[in-house]
């Protein structure tokens, strides 16, 4: 799974605050991956993040 | 398989605590749905690409490719068909060609891992290769202790479809504690099909479980070795019971809404999710799906623009705002999405109050996902 330009993404109205999802281009397409174990996208994420292939940008 | 066999088989497993509807645990065993795509796809390294519910493992030097396939043995209508379009000759030892089908943990309650009375099963399908020889099919349990049980089966004839069962009976450690399925919607058992493995992969004793990393035998072939290699599949069924019985057929529409807890595409056209601005440079839409997700999706958006093809936003009066950006946002949840922005997403013109429309010029594609 290629993962590129990766950020923080937080949410809107009442979790404007708070992040909610990780926006990436997955493969080429654009995607937002909840923040939430189990989720293959997320969990191949953090995976790329702990093996230092791959950082997050953080929220605006 | 005479009626009477086909019956005795039948009871054999229904007194084995298999049931007359809903046996099979593998969901699109015959590779009707294929939402993603239907013509040859290449296939990446852990990725859904073609027919629903099947992933497959391009982890080598060479490469392949899956499509939905029309050849499939009589009462059938749909194959899975894997391609070699790089040959790798020879597997270096990290190296894999696999594929799967990942079955969903609660759905595998029945089978009553993790306690003396755990089930035998039995999986069955339909293939076909240009290439004969010893091939391997392993079942790999998740949750607590990972166990693997590694059954060879052989493709005698060439380009001829035949007929393979496997019956994996529960051995001490799948009836202990750690042989358990957690009751959630995590990753029950992967039945995996291999077509070649490296060396850090292979050296499994046959017909046995255990908990190393070994997903095929030393006799498995590498299918991976010429591209006039082709490999087809169908008729998959994992059911309880020492005997395979006939495969479940269902209606289109039943395999579909299985397939859909993990993955909808939805192709827009024009108007389509109608929500709110809230100040003049953001928005807020609200997005639903048809079935309920295994779990919060991912958002798959087409590009994002005005022009053909791209998914976009319109004002209320249908038209695209003085300034559109390039970039849209969801956060979801497994019933339904709520697609945004940022005020510095690059958006304006928007009136507070008013409503704001997801626009599909000329038909993107949006998918969400939830699979295992």
């Amino acid at each position: 799974m290629k993962v590129e330009n990766a950020e923080y993404s937080k949410g809107v109205l009442d979790t404007k605050d708070k992040v909610v999802s990780i926006l990436a281009t997955i493969d080429g397409e654009l995607s937002s991956v909840p923040i939430a174990e189990g989720n293959r996208h997320y969990d191949e994420i953090m995976k790329q993040v702990k093996e230092g292939t791959l950082t997050i940008k953080d929220a605006d | 398989m005479s009626k009477a066999a086909e019956l005795a088989a039948l009871i054999a497993n229904v007194n084995k605590g298999s049931s007359l509807a809903a046996k099979n645990f593998i969901i699109n065993g015959n590779m009707s749905v294929a939402q993603r795509a239907t013509s040859a796809t290449a296939s990446g390294n852990g990725t859904y690409n073609t027919i629903d519910r099947w992933i497959t493992w391009d982890g080598n030097d060479g490469a392949l490719t899956s499509e939905q396939s029309t050849d499939a043995p009589k009462g059938f209508s749909n194959s899975l068909k894997l391609v070699c379009t790089t040959a790798d000759t020879s597997l270096a030892a990290g190296t894999y060609a696999s594929f799967a089908q990942i079955i969903e943990a609660q759905n595998l309650q029945s089978l009553d891992y993790g306690s003396s009375d755990a089930k035998p099963i039995t999986l069955s399908f339909w293939v076909k290769s240009s290439k004969t020889g010893t091939y391997c099919v392993a079942v790999e349990k998740q949750d607590s202790t990972q166990y693997r049980f590694v059954k060879e089966y052989t493709i005698s004839s060439a380009n001829t479809w035949e007929y393979k069962t496997v019956t994996i009976l529960p051995d001490s450690n799948i009836k202990a504690g750690a042989g358990a399925i957690a009751n959630d919607n995590g990753e029950g058992i992967r039945v995996l099909w291999s077509l070649g493995h490296g060396s850090t992969y292979t050296g499994a004793t046959d017909n046995t479980w255990h908990t190393g990393n070994q997903y095929a035998t030393n006799n498995q072939v590498n299918w991976m070795d010429s591209t006039s290699n082709n490999f087809f599949l169908t008729g998959c069924q994992l059911e309880i019971g020492e005997k395979a019985t006939e495969f479940e057929h269902e209606p289109y529409e039943t395999t579909l809404y299985k397939c859909l807890r993990y993955c909808e595409i939805h192709t827009l056209h024009s108007y389509t999710h109608m929500g709110f601005a809230y100040t003049t440079a953001q928005f807020l839409i609200p997005y639903t799906w048809k079935v309920e997700k295994r779990a919060a999706p991912t958002f798959t958006f087409p590009t994002v623009g005005t022009s053909s093809g791209n998914l976009g936003v319109t004002v209320a009066s249908g038209s695209y705002p003085s300034t559109h950006g390039s970039v849209l946002r969801a956060t979801t949840s497994v019933t339904q999405a709520y697609v945004y922005n940022n005020a510095d997403d690059g958006y304006a013109g928007f009136t507070d109050d008013h409503i704001a429309v997801l626009y599909g010029y000329a038909n993107p594609v949006v998918k969400i996902e939830s699979e295992l």
